[in-house]
């Protein structure tokens, strides 16, 4: 038999169709997560045609974009300070009524960030094909699933028919050679991804994330990797499940119990990719040699080490659009730079891993003075773990905003926004103009640096604050 | 969705790379639950000021702008964010069509279920179009071709299935909803 690559093992189980010359695939999607801003209008085509939802079952509904993370307001002692955005969350609650979906709501002990809660809660499994409404949805990658973001006329496709049409895209294998270092994190080694092959670098193609750099990965690791797969413009970002994949899953709400486990493990286990499979392309990266990453211009892909200085490109007149917006010049050093605001959140670093290597900076000093730090985590049964381990504490005696679950300040339209002209070193993954704020400058790096940058009041080296 | 077969139109250049779904329509505006009116809200943050003026520097803002259905941009536009709110954006604006050497994934996907044709061309032509704002040009779909001023047509990929439903004006969903008993067959081998 033809040796299948992990990609062409998930896509061709699903394939109620396949495609031909003049029509896509028809895939089978196993998981729909949805949330309150991409749904509205697929929920009003269904009303329109007088359409179900076919699969309520295979799909997982939170509020996680426009819901504040001021604790007041989420719990109703205030109103919801973006009046529209309260009423969206209003409407998805009313839609998840009406058409039998269980919603993870406000009130919900499971509430958070959809990326962060379908692996929590064991949705997110080896071999299932997952979408959202939402670019990060390659994060459930990290499982070995195969995970794309769709738009809203797809959520609605999926909500009626559990189906999209899709051609089949190309592969890519990036192969990370050696070990991070200490204070290298998950997070460096996918902004130097991003760097290297560029913002459009995975355009049409599924990325396999592979090798023994990825294979020493915790599962919260693997998923910041995936996560970011579309800030290279991938499709998805994948990684072939393994003992550690298995280990996080067992005993979740949702994962296989009893006998079903152990079937569900050799099915699993048969997903990685067969020695010999070929990809259209591989990009090979030796993870000893990186360094901690920060981003100094308006896409991800406008990278350098954090040692570096701000790359000088005087005739590239995209480059100077980009530095001008950042208040930046080719050839000054990044390190010491003032910044007004650090976040430490969002479906890429809000995981409780995250949380701890903040902490490792942060414990036993304090937020810089004019420095506003904002640590929300990516799930309400993050918060929890947080509070009861005493991390939440760190964080709170440092001077810190400790936040209910949500998207925070990764996308700026629930009430926590960066200021024009601020500089913010945010855990988060995307720098474009306005993402944070009208006029918001985002330096995007690991909670290590951003905890960093929030004690020195600077960008600074993390480094420096875990040796001492 | 309105058909679409040809399009005349002038065309407007955004000559920037890597133009991301935020920049076509900032997030504070996805609060919305509707479809409707994001055309005012489209480049919000380039074409207008904090006050909310008009920038009158912007190429959207200029009067040889208006009228103008063909957007001209750098090469990967649409990256970012799945949101559709930015192919609904563009369109309530007035564009049809939008030009450039690579269109992100997501947005690509998004356009066509709408009717906003996401039209790759190679290199030469992409850099002529960049340096002549403002030429008329004509797009034939179901020729796939996009012919400048001269006469010259160049051709452009788009998917068999895509096009389908652009010229008649069909959406996907109901293609779909036509394979439920292939996708019951599939459910049942499943469980």
């Amino acid at each position: 038999m033809k040796p299948k690559t992990l990609f062409e093992k998930v896509w061709e189980q699903h394939e109620v169709a396949p495609e031909t010359a003049d029509t896509p695939a028809v895939l089978y999607i196993d998981l729909h997560l949805i949330h309150e801003v991409t749904t509205p209008q697929a929920f009003a085509e269904l009303r329109s045609r007088g359409l179900s939802v076919r699969r309520p079952d295979r799909t997982l509904a939170t509020l996680d974009h426009s819901t504040p993370t001021d604790p007041a307001e989420v719990f109703g002692r205030v109103p919801i300070k973006v009046e529209s955005a309260g009423r969206q969350v209003k409407e998805m609650e009313k839609n998840c009524r009406e058409f039998g979906v269980e919603l993870f709501g406000l009130g919900s002990e499971q509430r958070g960030i959809v990326h962060v809660i379908g692996p929590e809660l064991g949705a997110t499994q080896p071999g299932k094909t997952i979408v959202c409404g939402d670019s990060h949805t390659a994060t459930h990658g990290a499982f070995g699933a195969l995970a794309f973001g769709i738009g809203t006329t797809e959520v609605g496709q999926v909500l009626a028919t559990q189906c999209l049409l899709q051609r089949r895209p190309k592969t890519l294998a990036i192969e990370v050679s050696g070990r991070l270092r200490d204070a290298v994190t998950a997070k460096d080694l996918i902004l130097a991804i991003i760097g290297k092959i560029g913002v459009s670098g995975g355009t049409g193609q599924v990325i396999e994330y592979r090798g023994s750099a990825i294979e020493a990965l915790s599962m919260d690791e693997r998923m910041t990797v995936c996560n970011m797969s579309i800030e290279a413009g991938a499709r998805a970002g994948m990684i072939a499940p393994d003992e550690t994949t298995f280990a996080y899953l067992k005993g979740r709400r949702f994962a296989p119990q009893g006998d079903a486990w152990a079937r569900a493990v050799e099915r699993w286990r048969n997903l990685r990719t067969d020695s010999g499979a070929r990809y259209d392309r591989v990009v090979e990266i030796d993870a000893s040699k990186l360094e901690p990453m920060i981003t100094y211009g308006t896409n991800p892909g406008m990278v350098v080490p954090i040692t570096a200085t701000v790359p000088d490109r005087p005739s590239d007149a995209i480059h100077a659009k980009s530095l001008a917006y950042m208040g930046l010049h080719g050839g000054e050093p990044l390190l010491g730079k003032p910044v007004q605001v650090v976040f430490v959140g969002s479906c890429t670093n809000a995981r409780l891993s995250d949380l701890e290597q903040a902490a490792r900076v942060m414990r036993g000093r304090k937020v810089a003075s004019g420095v506003r730090m904002l640590v929300v985590p990516g799930s309400q049964q993050v918060k929890r773990e947080a509070e009861a381990s005493g991390l939440a504490q760190v964080f709170t005696d440092a001077g810190a905003e400790w936040r209910e679950s949500g998207c925070s300040m990764c996308i700026g339209m629930n009430g926590d926004t960066v200021a024009k002209g601020e500089y913010a070193v945010s855990t988060s993954n995307r720098n474009f103009e306005g993402r944070q704020g009208a006029g918001a400058r985002t330096l995007l790096a690991s909670p290590l640096t951003a905890a960093a940058a929030a004690v020195s009041g600077r960008i600074s080296d993390p480094r420096e604050f875990l040796r001492s | 969705m309105q058909p679409i077969s040809t399009l005349t139109s002038r065309t407007v250049v955004l000559p920037f790379t890597n133009i991301d779904t935020d920049q076509i329509i900032p997030a504070r505006f996805l609060t919305t639950t509707t479809k409707e009116g994001l055309g005012r809200q489209a480049f919000a943050d380039w074409r207008y000021d904090a006050s909310g003026a008009s920038k009158p520097d912007f190429a959207l803002n200029r009067p040889e702008a208006a009228g103008c259905a063909i957007l001209v941009a750098g090469r990967n536009f649409g990256c970012g964010s799945s949101r559709e709110h930015a192919p609904w954006a563009l369109l309530d604006y007035g564009f049809r069509a939008v030009v450039s050497t690579e269109i992100a994934d997501i947005f690509r996907s998004n356009s066509l279920k709408n009717g906003l044709l996401p039209i790759v061309v190679d290199e030469q032509t992409h850099a002529w179009l960049l340096e002549h704002p403002g030429v008329s040009l004509q797009i034939d779909l179901q020729a796939s071709t996009l012919t400048l001023p001269d006469g010259t047509a160049v051709r452009f990929p788009v998917e068999a299935f895509a096009r389908y439903c652009l010229l008649n004006g069909v959406d996907e969903l109901g293609y779909l909803l036509q394979q439920g008993d292939a996708i019951t067959r599939y459910e049942q081998t499943q469980s």
